[in-house]
């Protein structure tokens, strides 16, 4: 599939028409830049996660295991055609195979009430994220009836009507990619799945939305209104914030990357708001560089969260557990999982040299660039929200140092864990995989960026200008900035080596082990250590407006003392509660009617008749 | 290209070799305000002498990463110095990283040394990489803003033609580096576990942020690590001058000014050194939870100096 996107950015825009489908409604098919670049991001990440896939569902039983199959490649089949569709009815469809394959994904452990319940909610927000998209392109295709992208493209519409469109795909789009605030379903479902899966969801799913973000409002949408910007750059800050700020306070290890997903589509969807207002201003180039910066971010994401998800299904099958309360120092026991998520938490950490810092520096670039901007009120924003996306990138380091820190570092909280065993060969190459390409998009960012090139002069019309060395990253021009993670690189290495043999040929490499020193305190134990809860305490306690934080702390002379702290989501609470209880009391009035007599549905029957013919006539 | 490499590897290499005597300085001073006979100026190369002779003390249970993270603080620590212009503007590796990237510097480290201190699993270790974490999420993000003030007016992130554009500038009037100025000395403090957000001479289980994540590490890991520290001041010290005081650095191509550089930054590095021990000790250690409020307090006077320059210079 890689392969295909990578032949797909080399050619010309090539057509397809599937004599598929209902007659007369053939499936358009379509592979342009924009297509191809998620085509190898999703082969891309898929390949690692598919080859991870064969070791970890080695040993489930047959028969779940073809039913498990099945979905899965259907799940995959769902997102190829999502990309490659070229009318709405195939899109349509093929983003329904996407949304209900991963549902039944999502409930493979359907026994388990939870999981149920996840999946619930996710296949409700997925279906009225789904109805709204069905509207996107009802507005789209503006009374010709026909609806193949071509048409739209070429169709005039109104501001008003364009508004509308871009409106509801934000919302249908929003609602795929985990926007706050209806992103509640995305930390219930994401966990929920087996971890293969999990990845898939995290890295690659949510990534169509930003393709159908991208392609209604860039290329099927003829024009674009500023404040369209403003407000996807304020949706995206606050999503990035919110999503880190949970992040930090979770003790499940998959609900923290699910939250940490969050906050990286918002921090995609930030970059989304600032390409659309350099866009109308007309700053092609600065719109250019954004783009960049999103395109890059989207591939980062796909990678390093497909990694450390797949590298927390490792630790879930070595171990059987996901609260990270009762996992710890299993970088003795797992070396190989342990060193290569290593690898995903500092790329996602945004650290140099490794791919998230490239992306981030990017965005950053692109920030600093707004002083050019018409409008003033922009100009005052724009620091504001350099700000909040530096504050998001910074809170990220710290959830990943807890996950890491906590997971595999430390003592083992339990002492069954010094038998958990290593990765099987399969999941090791898998991850290898990932964390290769985390790394090699993090050494070659000029590269990346040449190969982006097609995709961005496609919707901004603007190539980057500064490029012209393959060492040397220089978005605008060499006096401007410029990155060289190579250099780094050496650099670092250079001066670890140096400093090593130094040490060791001045001085000496004598090592006594002893027991820890730890201020010479006699009594220790592993549960001494940090849990979740600790680590993310002072985040709590900084943004505790944002949370319900529920405690239970026993009493002092209680024997059996039993602690819990759990911080909820308040928009839940604000939100999906009322429009639940809402719901409901509805139901319960529209119960009245059902009264189980025949008589009284046989009147209904007539009444409504009557009334029909009163209407009609 | 050569010349540049030369002065390149010699800055660094003086950067490397004298922080600790900026650090000596500092205790010095602080031991006089104090009213306490001082240790000589020579002190922390003594201390590091010791620690290099001495047999390393690992606990049973460290893994990897734990004996590499000093190296890798050592490592980041001295490319920092590499980037930050402290004689001579014209240094051939800052084209690698620019402000952002020396912020992802500070931050690498920074990940290493909470990770190291969470892998020994004693408590010290992990409240110390939480406290650590805590202060530089709120830090970091300050910095960056500091930096964005100075790149707004010099139109670039590259810290050589940020510094040239604000040397040549000298007398203009900047208010918005005047904030960024405030900002860039709280968070100076903050980062380099300075009171009144940490004392490094504290081993009480309250108060320390720094010492907690360093407790187990002993002889030439600490050394290292103590050396980085030095190091890390040193940087900081040499960064706010080359940003908010940079008059008398030897510009581009300009070798016969380097004399006068080197007696213009060691005499501000004497004086800033000076300063920070007096504020040191006027001024008292403040609660873990006060440490938000006076980070926030820098963030937001970054922020504000990145406002005031879109409204006033921009």
């Amino acid at each position: 599939m890689a392969g295909i996107g990578v032949a797909g950015l080399l050619l010309p825009a090539s057509s397809m028409v599937l004599p598929i489908g209902l007659p007369d409604l053939p499936f358009h098919l379509r592979l342009d830049a924009l297509s191809a670049f998620f085509m190898v991001l999703l082969g891309g990440a898929a390949f690692g996660i598919t080859v991870y896939a064969c070791g970890y569902f080695r040993n489930m039983a047959a028969g779940p295991l073809a039913l498990l199959a099945l979905w899965y490649h259907l799940f995959l089949a769902g997102m190829v055609t999502v990309l490659l569709a070229d009318d709405a009815y195939a899109f349509m469809v093929a983003w329904e195979v996407m949304a209900l394959s991963s549902y039944f994904l999502v409930t493979t452990d359907h026994k388990i009430p939870e999981i149920r319940r996840a999946g619930f909610l996710y296949l409700l927000i997925a279906h009225i994220g789904a109805v709204s998209l069905l509207l996107t392109f009802g507005v789209l295709q503006g009374g010709h009836g026909d609806y193949t992208f071509n048409t739209m493209r070429l169709s005039e519409m109104t501001p008003f009507w364009s508004s509308a469109a871009f409106l509801l795909a934000l919302f249908g789009f929003g609602a795929k990619a985990g926007l706050v605030p209806i992103h509640v379903w995305l930390p219930e479902a994401h966990p929920a799945a087996p971890s293969p899966v999990s990845a898939l969801m995290s890295g690659v799913m949510l990534k169509t939305a930003i393709y159908g973000l991208l392609r209604v409002t860039f290329d099927l949408l003829k024009m674009q209104l500023g404040w369209w910007g403003t407000l996807a750059l304020a949706l995206g800050l606050v999503t990035a914030l919110y999503g880190v700020i949970f992040a930090a306070v979770q003790s499940d290890m998959k609900r923290l990357l699910a939250w940490s997903s969050i906050e990286n589509i918002g921090v995609i969807i930030a970059a989304f708001g600032l390409t659309l207002i350099f866009h109308t201003d007309g700053k092609g180039a600065l719109a250019a560089l954004t783009l960049t910066a999103l395109l890059y971010h989207t591939l980062n994401h796909a990678f390093f969260k497909g990694l450390l998800f797949v590298g927390t299904g490792s630790v879930l099958h070595a171990t059987g557990e996901r609260r990270m309360g009762r996992l710890g120092g299993l970088i003795r026991t797992m070396p190989w999982t342990a060193w290569l998520t290593l690898i995903g938490a500092l790329a996602i950490a945004g650290l140099p040299p490794l791919n998230g810092f490239v992306s981030e520096w990017l965005l950053l670039q692109a920030f600093l660039l707004t002083p050019g901007l018409t409008q003033p009120y922009l100009n005052m924003v724009i620091p504001v929200a350099a700000a909040t996306v530096a504050l998001a990138a910074a809170l990220a380091a710290y959830v990943m140092v807890k996950f890491y820190g906590v997971i595999f570092l430390g003592q083992p909280r339990d002492p069954a864990l010094q038998h958990a065993h290593e990765a099987s060969w399969p999941e090791r190459l898998g991850m290898l995989w990932l964390a290769g390409a985390c790394i090699l998009l993090g050494l070659f960012p000029t590269l990346v960026i040449q190969w982006l090139e097609p995709v961005v002069l496609m919707l901004t019309g603007q190539r980057l200008s500064g490029i012209s060395n393959w060492l040397l990253l220089t978005p605008v021009s060499a006096e401007r900035a410029s990155y060289a993670p190579l250099i780094f690189l050496a650099g670092v290495t250079a001066v670890v080596a140096l400093t090593y043999l130094w040490v060791r040929r001045v001085y000496h490499g004598r090592v006594r082990r002893s027991e820890p020193w730890d201020c010479g305190y006699p009594e220790q134990n592993t549960r001494m250590q940090d849990s979740a809860e600790g680590f993310g305490q002072p985040i709590r306690q900084i943004f505790e407006v944002f949370m319900r934080v529920e405690r239970e702390t026993p009493d002092p002379f209680d024997r059996h003392p039993h602690y819990r702290g759990d911080s909820r989501d308040k928009l839940w609470l604000l939100i999906y509660q009322p429009i639940a209880d809402l719901t409901a009391w509805l139901s319960m009035q529209a119960a009245r009617l059902q009264h189980g007599r025949i008589q009284w549905y046989l009147i209904y029957s007539f009444v409504t008749l009557i009334f029909l013919l009163v209407f009609t006539r | 290209m050569s010349a540049g490499i030369l002065l390149q590897v010699a800055q660094t290499l003086l950067a490397i070799l004298l922080a600790p005597l900026l650090m000596g300085w500092v205790n010095q001073c602080r031991a006089w305000l104090q009213g306490r006979s001082a240790p000589p100026i020579t002190q922390p190369y003594r201390s590091l002498r010791k620690l290099f002779h001495k047999d390393a003390v690992i606990a049973h249970t460290a893994s990897p990463l734990f004996r590499f993270a000093p190296y890798m603080k050592f490592a980041c620590m001295a490319l920092a110095a590499g980037i930050v212009p402290t004689i001579a503007n014209d240094l051939s590796f800052s084209p690698a990283a620019d402000v952002i990237a020396l912020v992802g510097i500070f931050a690498l480290a920074r990940v290493f040394l909470a990770l190291a201190a969470m892998d020994i699993g004693t408590p010290f270790g992990t409240l110390g990489a939480r406290r650590d974490m805590l202060v530089s999420f709120l830090a970091e993000p300050a910095l960056l803003m500091v930096f964005f003030t100075a790149s707004l007016i010099s139109q670039s992130t590259e810290l050589p033609i940020i510094v040239a554009t604000l040397a040549h500038k000298a007398f203009a009037i900047h208010p918005s580096l005047a904030f960024a100025a405030v900002a860039f000395w709280m968070i100076s403090v903050a980062e380099n576990a300075r009171i009144p957000v940490d004392n490094p001479s504290t081993h009480l289980e309250l108060t320390m942020i720094h010492e907690a994540m360093i407790l187990e590490y002993s002889a030439r890991h600490l050394a290292l690590i103590e050396w980085a520290g030095a190091l890390k001041l040193f940087t900081y010290s040499a960064l706010g001058i080359a940003l908010f005081l940079p008059w008398g650095i030897a510009l581009q191509g300009d070798i016969a000014a380097l004399p006068l550089a080197l007696a213009a930054i060691v005499a501000k590095l004497a004086v800033g050194g000076a300063a920070l021990s007096f504020m040191e000790v006027v001024s008292a250690k403040v609660r873990l939870f006060r440490v938000p409020e006076f980070l926030g307090t820098a963030f937001l006077l970054a922020v504000l100096g990145m406002l005031i320059h879109f409204l006033l210079e921009g």
